[in-house]
């Protein structure tokens, strides 16, 4: 891919992750986002944002399948969506389910065990955007691949979070751990040399 | 020799399969995401470029000639018509909440035959016709609020069950009252599988104790906003119980029986430590998975409403605590 390419596909990710938020929260603002446009904005930004971290992991090897090394260069921007999707997510559980009910939110934190996995896969995403520029990769050195990695846990705690927070219709979450579970497959290399070296580790 | 010749039911019969698989697939498809502009965004715009519908028919209603119930009825602002139809839960029809205002236009519900049978004196047949005509009907405002927390306010017309059941004269050994819903897998989508189902055993059944379905706020309920009712809120008709999470308030009613032992329920059977028999709208008894106290009342004004009220026991119905009074709550939720 030629350097004004990657600029344009960039430009389109931009666009295609922002303009669809845009417009579900116009719908939801005039109550044109069905019944209840609380729960469907949850929805939207919770899928989306599963959508595009599962897309993040992706890139690096769909860019060695199609030998297309550039492609790699969308992965931040992916993964950073990814997290702003989950935080407008996060965000939107406060204001429009809780209504600011703050002391609502550290109960449900604590109490409901599919909030507290996605509270914790939000602060995974979270420290790992913070970490997420060129300087941290070169202050971090070693580190910052091994933090990075927590990203797999991130995507199996999201499924279940996803799984846990249905009431019986069960289809579509078990979809997506197959699509997690593929992509992890597809990384498999990376995760048994990152499982070899935890045991080494605690040897 | 045997030779089986195709009659013409058959043939229409395996069209009407081909349908059904088409439809089925696209449950599926839709289930998960693919078609997300159109089953997120269920609005009218956006089911302009819902390509994939095929909307020749409509699910017709009709007006119904009732009288006000003010003692029965709440005068709290309504839920609007258009969200009491397109937001439902209704699994037969498919599991997402807009689903069944999509998946239940082709319904049929003329003819229709609902029994009412068991412990009784006197076992009835009810047809269509005889749904909406056998008792007057009356207007009854009532919240409703539904075991995922959201609530609306919804002008229902019908008569109470308690005039049913004395038509049928129940027996003394009569202690409890089964309600089951249409098995019909060929006209609903959700029964045939259980992808689109939400994996609950079909038909779906409900249950009363005789003293709660003979309460004069129990309800048969035959239409809303003054019109017999929609496809994808039960029709032709349904039970309201307000005093209880929706799910309890059973749809498309085809089986009314009287029982000394008590009925199976549906969500009680798919996740027992979820949903109990009883069921009763209840701030203080937990979802094990999310709280109860609080309901986001379901009106108008969209995302921006501050609709997050508290949620009151019995729904707001306090004449019925004393159906309650030797009863643990909390272990029988
Ligand atoms: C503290 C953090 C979080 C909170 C409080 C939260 C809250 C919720 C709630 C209340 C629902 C259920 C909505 C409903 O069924 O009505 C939900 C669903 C969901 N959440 Fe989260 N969530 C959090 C973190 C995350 C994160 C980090 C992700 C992904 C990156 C995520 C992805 C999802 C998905 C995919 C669903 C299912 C949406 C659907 O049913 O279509 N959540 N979340």
């Amino acid at each position: 891919m030629s350097p004004g390419r990657l600029i344009w596909f960039k430009v389109l990710i931009h666009l295609g992750a922002l303009l669809p938020l845009i417009w579900t929260f116009y719908l939801a603002s005039i109550d044109q986002l069905g019944g209840d446009p609380v729960e469907s904005l949850l929805h939207f930004t919770g899928i989306s944002a599963f959508n595009l971290l599962l897309l993040s992991l992706l890139t690096s090897p769909l860019a060695k399948m199609l030998k297309q090394a550039a492609l790699i260069k969308v992965r931040r921007l992916l993964g950073l969506y990814a997290f702003f999707y989950a935080l407008v997510h996060f965000l939107s559980f406060i204001f429009f389910e809780l209504q600011f009910e703050w002391q609502f939110l550290i109960a449900e934190i604590i109490d409901r065990p599919y909030i507290t996995v996605g509270f914790v896969a939000l602060l995974i995403l979270f420290s790992l955007a913070l970490t997420s520029t060129r300087k941290s990769q070169i202050t971090l050195g070693k580190k910052w691949q091994a933090l990075h990695n927590w990203v797999y846990l991130a995507g199996i705690l999201i499924a279940l979070h996803y799984i846990w927070s249905v009431k019986s219709d069960i289809l579509q979450p078990v979809i997506y751990w197959v699509l997690l579970l593929l992509v992890l497959f597809m990384r498999k290399d990376k995760l048994d040399r990152w499982l070899k070296k935890r045991k080494k580790n605690l040897a | 020799m045997l030779i089986k010749v195709p009659k013409k039911s058959d043939i229409s019969e395996n069209m009407v399969t081909d349908q059904n698989v088409y439809q089925d697939r696209r449950n599926i498809l839709k289930s998960m995401g693919f078609f997300s502009a159109s089953a997120l965004l269920a609005s009218p715009s956006a089911k302009a470029i819902d390509w994939f519908s095929k909307k020749e028919k409509v699910f017709e209603t009709a007006p119904l000639t009732h009288n006000k119930a003010p003692s029965f009825s709440t005068d709290e602002t309504l839920t609007p018509e258009q969200k009491v139809i397109s937001h439902n839960n209704f699994y037969e029809f498919g599991t997402s909440k807009s689903d069944p205002i999509e998946n239940a236009q082709e319904f049929k519900v003329d003819p229709w035959s609902m029994t009412i049978e068991g412990l009784v004196e006197n076992p009835i047949t009810l047809g269509y016709d005889d749904l909406l005509s056998s008792f007057p009907l009356e207007e009854r405002i009532y919240r409703l609020r539904c075991v995922e927390a959201w609530s609306m306010v919804i002008p229902w017309n019908g008569f109470p069950l308690a005039s049913l059941l004395n038509k049928a004269k129940p027996l003394g050994s009569a202690k409890y009252v089964a309600f089951e819903t249409l098995y019909d897998p060929k006209q609903m989508p959700g029964q045939r599988s259980r992808f689109v189902g939400g994996g609950i055993d079909y038909p779906y059944v409900e249950g009363l104790r005789l003293d709660e379905a003979m309460h004069p706020l129990t309800l048969m309920s035959v239409g809303l906003y003054g019109k017999t009712l929609p496809a994808q809120n039960g029709a032709p008709i349904r039970l309201v119980v307000p005093w209880k999470y929706g799910f309890k308030s059973i749809k498309s009613v085809v089986k009314i029986k009287l029982t000394d032992r008590k009925p199976p329920t549906t969500w009680n059977i798919l996740a027992p430590r979820e949903y109990g028999f009883y069921a009763n709208v209840n701030p203080k008894v937990d979802h094990p998975r999310w709280s109860q106290a609080r309901e986001r009342r379901i009106t108008t004004g969209g995302l921006f409403s501050q609709n997050r009220i508290p949620t009151l026991p019995f729904n707001g119905y306090e004449e019925v605590a004393d159906l309650y009074k030797d009863l643990n709550l909390r272990r029988n939720y």
